[in-house]
């Protein structure tokens, strides 16, 4: 059976990374694997959004997650998770960093970053777990290594521990960050 | 070797297998990273290169042909327009060895507004046999075999990609490279000079090389059935078939068609008898759809399906199915949009700034980074339309405001790639016929809304080697604008002066700020020529801060407002500009010491 997992986040954030290690990860175990992105304006601020398809004993059809499709809704944002809410699957997860990244009309005045944005997501799942990634990841000794506390995450509540992520991590990432992301994915699977 | 590759990446590493030895492009979104990964090739194997226009990478590639090696051309579905010339007048020719062209449209345009073009029309309209890719592995798998059948057809042969093949990334079977001899060069005018003499062998070429390939696409595996429950049929192409087979599954049978032109068409015609129900599902035009009902094949397509964006399972589902999922109950006004911007430290945020403080001016802009600049808090541009056309609609726009009395002045706006992709040409046509417009060119040192390609003015080739710089200035001058100046567009005093003085004159003018792309890997060169860089921080003293919310007007994503505190604040991602600093009327906003 085909499982989805949505990355979502702005670009900047480390969901391309984070989606990289963990289609790799899928391969190495064997599965088949999809992976699409619309990355266009990513690096200028706008919406990034990764969508992992992969089955364990089939072939993954479509590229593309569909609305109510996603097993886990990962974002790296908060606003990002409302945004992405309707390809949550009614059963599905979500988790969110609660950082939030000030988009134009905020930037200018306009409007206020939205209030409440968690509430909203508990509507939709009684499975909504956040989490300041960010700050977690600081306290790891660089905020940047938010994306593998969150793929950590992912990789426990999909049941994904039987990969050796260890050996994903060692050879996808730069050799003086390795031990950092490694404590990221760690402390990611003890936090769902 | 099993790898996870995107559609862009397979097509590369085909044209790398296939032996080819000559690949050009224009950066493009669907398709650049096409010729980025080319250009890791090694140089011995694969001469890889940026071209400054989609026509050049054309004709380049036709002569690498000539001269005897596989050659091949990648580019975004608008770049089809500008190299129609040659796409058109090629398909008479031929070519040697074989020559391919990839073409990336964007059904859905996710990232790009500018066309929705289908290509596969162009394609059919030239004459240009074409496969259609549904994932990277027939991605690598049909570039291979188009170079083959370019070489048995004489013809070139096209690769029609989407955004959804171009950038989702899926398992691949990679191969090894197969080293094709260079053919000798033979002197052949009658095929490469279409006097009047030759040119009706050309064109009877042009048409008797499809007929040629009627048998090849009825019996190639690229074109196949795929039978599973015979109440539902359909007939799809490129990622429609996945789409497709998410949605329907073994509850349907397939004709999956890679080859598309010229159309296994007696094959759809019987798969079509072995199902009840016929549907045909192609994003964008209905181009199969039409041949088969013109062949007298009953079906069901874009009388139920749309024309405009992609055929995502969501869509088959509504549309074939008539499932629709309902919408969660969410505060939806919680979800503000998210329109990229000017990152912190770019060199447009001044130039736009100001521009959007002048009156009674015309801003002619054009495509790259800068076709941000319409929305807030610039609200500048009023035309953008297709690479390099700022200039000459500046200049159409300039001479019937002078014409008919009218007080407006055109300002032309475009970056350096783009101006010399085709805006050289424009200003040629303004110096020429002499309109006072002026032709502010954004020289941020790099093809920056692709994600930073080499190009002609950036000092480096595709493969990474130094390249002569052209002196934009020297071709300003040199097509006789005598008013050409180089500013710094992070002093905003300077490029107002630049700009006050240009639009006071009744000649030809341009201004160029040269300042690097924030994102921008910074050369060698480029750290000597702006040593201090976004090397400087800034920061709002809170005590001098009123609140009066000005610096927001530079839109710049490090600078925040504290509603509450009715304060500025500004982020670590600064880079640096200071654009803040000369705005603020309090001088509230200073440089980190």
């Amino acid at each position: 059976m085909t499982k989805s997992i949505l990355l979502v986040g702005v670009g900047g954030q480390g969901t391309i990374t984070a989606a990289k290690l963990l289609t790799t990860g899928l391969l190495e175990a064997g599965c088949d694997v999809k992976m699409s992105e619309i990355h266009g304006m990513s690096q200028r601020g706008g919406t990034v959004s990764s969508h992992v398809r992969y089955n364990a004993e089939g072939k993954v059809c479509s590229p593309v997650i569909g609305e109510k499709d996603a097993d886990i809704l990962v974002s790296f944002e908060q606003m990002e998770a409302l945004r992405w809410i309707d390809y949550v699957k009614p059963e599905g997860a979500i988790v969110t960093s609660t950082e939030k990244i000030d988009c134009q009309s905020v930037l200018t005045g306009r409007s206020a970053y939205p209030e409440n944005i968690i509430d909203e997501l508990r509507k939709v799942s009684d499975k909504v777990i956040s989490i300041d990634a960010s700050g977690e990841a600081a306290k790891l000794g660089n905020h940047k290594v938010a994306n593998v506390i969150l793929l950590g995450m992912i990789v426990k509540y999909m049941g994904l521990e039987h990969i050796d992520w260890e050996k994903i991590i060692r050879e996808n990432v730069k050799k003086n960050f390795i031990e950092m992301n490694l404590k990221a994915l760690e402390l990611g699977k003890t936090l769902i | 070797m099993k790898v996870l590759m995107t559609g862009n990446e397979a097509v590369a590493r085909g044209v790398w297998e296939a032996g080819a030895q000559f690949a050009s492009a224009y950066p493009g979104t669907p398709s650049t990273e096409i010729m980025e990964n080319l250009a890791k090739f090694d140089k011995k194997d694969i001469c890889a290169e940026w071209a400054p226009n989609e026509k050049v990478a054309m004709e380049s590639a036709l002569g690498a042909s000539l001269a005897g090696v596989r050659s091949f051309v990648s580019m975004k579905c608008v770049g089809v327009n500008a190299s129609g010339d040659p796409w058109m007048c090629f398909s008479y020719t031929g070519c040697e060895a074989g020559m391919v062209v990839a073409v990336a449209d964007e059904p859905g345009q996710q990232s790009s507004g500018q066309s929705a073009q289908d290509d596969r029309t162009f394609f059919k309209h030239a004459r240009y046999p074409f496969f259609e890719p549904a994932d990277s592995q027939e991605a690598l798998d049909m570039v291979k075999e188009a170079f083959r059948i370019s070489e048995v057809s004489d013809s070139l042969v096209a690769l029609h990609m989407t955004t959804r093949v171009c950038h989702s990334k899926c398992v691949v079977e990679t191969g090894e490279r197969t080293e094709i001899p260079v053919r000798p060069y033979k002197k052949n005018a009658a095929k490469y000079i279409p006097l009047p003499a030759h040119s009706p062998a050309m064109v009877a070429h042009s048409y008797q090389k499809l007929e040629d390939l009627k048998e090849y696409s009825e019996t190639t595996p690229f074109n196949r059935e795929e039978m599973h429950d015979t109440k539902i049929g359909i007939v799809c192409s490129g990622c429609s078939y996945y789409f497709a087979k998410e949605v329907f599954g073994d509850t349907a049978s397939y004709y999956k068609i890679g080859f598309v032109n010229p159309l296994p068409i007696e094959s759809i015609r019987a798969f079509s008898k072995k199902v009840d129900k016929l549907y045909v599902i192609e994003e964008t035009d209905p181009l199969i759809e039409n041949e088969m009902r013109l062949a007298g094949i009953p079906c069901i397509g874009k009388d139920v399906l749309p024309v405009t964006g992609e055929l995502l399972p969501d869509v088959l589902r509504e549309k074939l199915l008539n499932i629709t999922s309902e919408k969660p109950d969410v505060d939806r006004s919680k979800i503000l949009s998210r329109p990229p911007a000017f990152c912190a430290g770019c060199p447009h945020r001044g130039v736009f700034y100001t521009l959007s403080k002048m009156k009674n001016i015309m801003v002619a802009s054009d495509i790259g980074c800068y076709s941000l600049s319409p929305v807030e808090p610039y609200y500048v541009g009023d035309t953008g339309i297709c690479m390099g056309s700022s200039i000459s609609i500046g200049h159409g726009f300039q001479q019937i405001m002078n014409k008919v009395g009218g007080d407006m002045r055109v300002v032309a706006v475009l970056g350096d790639s783009t101006f010399l992709h085709t805006g050289v040409n424009s200003l040629i046509d303004v110096t020429y016929n002499q309109s006072n417009t002026v032709t502010i060119i954004l020289d941020n040192r790099i093809t920056g809304m692709t994600g930073h390609q080499e190009n002609p003015a950036s000092g480096f080739t595709a493969q990474g080697d130094p390249a002569p710089e052209v002196d934009i200035p020297a071709i300003c001058r040199a097509i006789n604008v005598k008013h050409v100046v180089t500013v710094n567009p992070n002093h905003l005093d300077e490029f107002k002066q630049a700009l006050e003085e240009a639009l006071a004159l009744n000649e030809p003018s341009v201004i160029i700020t040269r300042w690097p792309c924030a994102l921008k890997k910074m050369s060698q060169e480029n750290k000597e020529e702006f040593p201090n860089a976004f090397r400087d921080r800034y920061q709002v003293d809170r005590e001098g801060c009123i609140g009066c919310k000005s610096c927001l007007k530079a839109g710049c994503p490090a600078i925040h407002f504290e509603r509450e505190a009715r304060k500025a604040y500004i982020g670590k991602d600064c880079l640096g500009c200071s654009i803040c600093e000369q705005i603020c009327p309090v001088n509230a906003i200073k440089k980190e010491v």
